[in-house]
């Protein structure tokens, strides 16, 4: 028994080395910018730089318009095919975990040479085109998470009968999903939405293709040509990440509680 | 006679290739309490889920007040509806729960919180409005869920099996409890269920169901005393069933076993030769020869189980058994298993099977 906890030890301590020796690593690194002193000089250089900021707005307002476009897209569909149509589930999870299996560039590709400026749908032609380009391909990309999230916020309600005795009551559609299904599952797509937005403001693929000044391409052009403020900006953006996972983390404990259960 | 309130006609359901509902009648009075009995998969809850709008008809066509509503939406019907599953929105507390329909509606919010103080006192929960449903045991949730149900003032309430999920004990007191709220109210109710305990015990009519079919629509008395088929005869109560052949069909005489009983009256259109299933209710039957009782047939008891008030017997008729039940005596020892015994009964009380 002793020896069994001794062993569990071991790999948690292993384990957590793998981890956080790279992290504490990068840490020190990034604040070794002044000579013989540990400073916050890199971060100070990153946060005050102007393609900083202007990139990073970018990216979240991008990641906003996607995660709008993405609550619009999935959960209605989600909702439906748990409703109606629950016998195209499997179709519908297969082609949601598409975008983990084809490669950003080959979708990103696609777009421009479906969308380009000789095309007859020509988005790629102006810059709200290609902005719009963007957050549907970022909607895609995230569409695993969100659905996944979100489909499993249905499976903890029983979406038929709710629907029903809402219908029965004189709810609407409208009045069922925003007042019933959508405060029951809330929880489910704040998690899919902040996946998203971690997603949203790393990708590097997609922005830089379609050539967007978005946060990605600023990270990937400091690391190419600093020493220090890339290690900076590779922890801020890490916080942000673990920002957002701590944000699902509390969230998901005000999630309403199921109240079918039997005396 | 006055117009029904609810008209079910001719309504028929497919799903594909298969038929759950094949021309079912009904009339409901006003303010009537009817109760839909029958096993599981003989088309009951199809029926209420096509009165409440949740399925088509594939034919036929629903009435309230005067009103086709065959091809409305549920939430044009002004139908309250409990279900079994208790269906109570889990972000809303119980006073949001109930008012929910209200609001729908557009009723002022004042009014709207006059309604549901009232509802939670008949409900006799008034000071569980705040609380949310995860709080609250199965009979306290399935009774929000009634006083959801009829917080809007519906035309006609439809429970579908709203006690199954309960235990025994909840399950006995809440049905008492829905039945006394709807003859307060007056509100017509249509009650799923497949525990016959259940709705004879409650309901006005019965409509007893098999193969997507009415079987037979009556009080409770008369859907147990004079169940018009085999079906509604083995599914309400317990029966015991004899196969006998009309030996002299002018006299009424059938012979069971190797002994004959005269059914007199009975054996409207049977001919001599003719094999029938006669069947008697366990109360209608008596051990050893009983004044008033004009009929008898000796067996051997084969099982004997003491229930305390009650001793239950089985008698071996030929290749049939008997259960009859007799009251405890304590100065009577029980009968031993093995024994000649003489059942008795009047022939009035044997009902013919077709």
């Amino acid at each position: 028994m002793k020896g069994g906890r001794f062993w569990a030890w071991v790999v948690f301590i292993l384990g957590a080395a793998y981890f956080f020796i790279p992290l504490i690593a990068t840490v020190e690194f990034s604040m070794r910018m002044r000579r013989g002193a540990y400073s916050f000089d890199a971060y100070q250089i990153v946060l005050g730089d102007a393609r900083f900021q202007a990139t990073f707005l970018y990216s979240v307002v991008a990641a906003i318009f996607t995660i709008i476009l993405g609550v619009l897209i999935v959960v209605p569909a989600a909702y439906w095919i748990r409703l109606r149509l629950p016998q195209i589930r499997p179709i519908v999870e297969f082609i949601t975990l598409l975008p983990l299996v084809i490669p950003a560039i080959v979708i990103v590709f696609g777009y421009i040479r479906m969308y380009g400026s000789n095309s007859p749908l020509p988005f790629l032609a102006s810059d709200m085109g290609t902005n719009a380009l963007l957050v549907v391909g970022y909607a895609t990309l995230a569409l695993p998470y969100m659905y996944r999230a979100v489909d499993t916020g249905l499976r903890t309600i029983d979406v038929r009968t709710l629907t029903e005795a809402a219908q029965i009551l004189g709810a609407g559609w409208g009045t069922i999903i925003t007042r019933v299904i959508l405060p029951n599952v809330l929880i489910a797509v704040l998690s899919g939405a902040f996946l998203t937005f971690a997603i949203v403001i790393g990708e590097f693929t997609m922005a830089s293709l379609l050539n967007r000044p978005a946060f990605g391409p600023y990270l990937q052009n400091i690391g190419a040509n600093r020493a220090y403020e890339p290690a900076a900006l590779a922890i801020i953006a890490f916080v942000i990440t673990w920002g957002c996972m701590s944000l699902i983390q509390i969230l998901s404990r005000f999630a309403p509680r199921s109240s079918n259960r039997p005396n | 006679m006055a117009e029904p309130f609810l008209s079910i006609q001719h309504v028929r359901k497919s799903f594909g290739a298969t038929t759950v509902v094949q021309d079912f009648n009904l009339d409901v009075e006003p303010g009537e309490f009817v109760s839909f009995l029958g096993p599981s998969g003989c088309g009951k809850t199809t029926v209420l889920r096509m009165v409440a709008g949740f399925e088509e008809p594939s034919a036929g066509k629903i009435v309230v007040a005067g009103k086709d509503i065959t091809r409305l939406k549920p939430n044009q019907r002004n139908v309250g509806m409990v279900f079994q599953a208790y269906a109570l929105f889990p972000n809303l507390t119980v006073a949001q729960n109930i008012a929910f329909g209200l609001k729908v509606a557009g009723m002022p919010k004042a009014d709207a919180d006059r309604r549901v103080a009232e509802m939670l006192d008949i409900i006799k929960l008034p000071q569980m409005g705040d609380r949310y449903p995860y709080q609250l045991s199965g009979g306290q949730q399935q009774r929000i869920a009634l006083a959801r149900a009829i917080a809007p003032k519906p035309k006609l309430l439809l429970l579908d099996e709203p006690l199954s999920a309960l235990d025994a004990k909840v399950r006995v007191s809440l049905r008492e409890e829905i039945r006394s709220i709807q003859k307060k109210l007056g509100i017509t109710t249509i009650f799923v269920t497949h525990d016959q305990e259940e709705a004879l015990s409650i309901s006005d009519r019965i409509a007893v169901m098999y193969g997507g079919k009415a079987e037979q629509v009556g009080t409770p008395f008369e859907i147990y005393n004079r169940p018009a088929t085999k079906f509604v005869a083995n599914f309400v109560g317990t029966l015991n069933v004899l196969e006998g052949t009309v030996t002299d069909a002018a006299s009424g005489k059938v012979q069971v076993n190797t002994q004959e009983v005269s059914l007199k009256g009975k054996l409207n259109g049977s001919k001599s030769g003719d094999t029938l299933s006669l069947a008697l209710r366990p109360e209608a039957i008596s051990l050893g020869r009983q004044p008033g009782r004009d009929s008898s047939l000796s067996g051997e008891i084969s099982e004997v189980h003491f229930l305390g008030s009650v001793i239950r017997v089985r008698v071996g008729i030929g290749g049939s058994t008997v259960s009859l039940d007799t009251f405890n005596s304590p100065a009577t020892p029980p009968p031993a298993v093995g024994e000649k015994a003489e059942i008795s009964f009047s022939s009035g009380d044997m009902l013919v099977l077709h």
